[in-house]
């Protein structure tokens, strides 16, 4: 049941990206829908909108960039409460190290390894 | 009707770009829709795969969630470096960009074509070409609403 609704509000999520990208001019292209979609999930996560939706859906709700934005926002939060002030500095990468962190090292590895086709 | 040159410019004009929109090929929304909705929907039932397999494992929710990144961004990578990214996302669309494998894409893809511009200046800098976008745009969000909760929770 779980899988279905991860297949589901994650094709969804992707739906609302992709009429984007088509019914809108020209300009907005897949980094404007990257940096939208972060942005989003991460107020979306502010005023407690999304972890609904991650406790319904799961990965399908995590997946998306969205998830990523909402990750960083609930950083924040629980850097504040364990650690007041400085929480609201480190708690937002604390959360998405490890993502972060595989982004970098990979992308600079297979970056170095292959070839650009054509 | 294409354009009617005993006409003067400006109505030769219109008349061309006319022929020009009716010509182009529109974007086919219905089946980009339907492609973005199943691969973007597989992509995230496989991250549900993942996260089942991560909580099995024992790992805490946090844990097995940041796993489940770390696994996709490396998928995602790698099929960046052969090139079979690019065929997928042909199709997909923001199926294949809208999760976070299109961040590991956006990563991979920009720095791959800047390799002759050197390792620092090149690759090292492209690499953020477009996830530093995302990473500045989601750190000040979440900054400022840490902010706002230490100052009013």
């Amino acid at each position: 049941m779980i899988f279905a609704m991860a297949f589901l509000v994650g094709g969804l999520i992707c739906v609302v990206g992709q009429l984007l990208m088509d019914l809108t001019s020209y300009k907005v292209t897949p980094a404007h829908i990257l940096v939208g979609f972060v942005t989003t999930g991460a107020i979306l996560s502010a005023f407690g909108l999304y972890q609904p939706l991650v406790e319904l859906a799961g990965a399908g709700a995590l997946v998306p960039l969205t998830g990523f934005g909402h990750i960083l926002t609930q950083g924040a939060i629980r850097g504040v409460e364990r650690d007041g002030l400085l929480g609201v500095f480190a708690g937002p990468l604390e959360a998405a190290a490890a993502g972060v962190t595989a982004a970098i090292v990979f992308g600079y590895f297979f970056a170095i390894l292959f070839k650009p086709k054509g | 009707m294409r354009v009617d040159f005993t006409k003067p410019a400006g109505i030769q004009h219109k008349q061309y770009r006319n022929f020009v929109d009716r010509i182009s090929p529109k974007p086919n929304v219905l089946v980009n829709v339907v492609w973005a909705f199943l691969v973007g929907g597989s992509i995230a039932a496989i991250g549900q795969a993942l996260l089942t397999l991560f909580l099995m494992l024992g790992l805490p929710i946090l844990e097995a969630g940041a796993m489940v990144a770390v696994v996709l961004i490396f998928i995602a990578a790698f099929l960046t470096g052969l090139g079979v990214f690019d065929d997928i996302a042909r199709y997909a669309g923001a199926g294949a960009f809208v999760p976070i494998t299109g961040f590991a894409n956006a990563m991979v893809a920009q720095a791959m074509e800047a390799r002759t511009e050197g390792l620092v200046l090149g690759v090292g800098a492209r690499l953020f070409t477009i996830a530093g976008p995302v990473l500045v745009f989601g750190i000040v969000v979440a900054w400022l609403t840490g902010l706002i909760y230490f100052l009013f929770r």
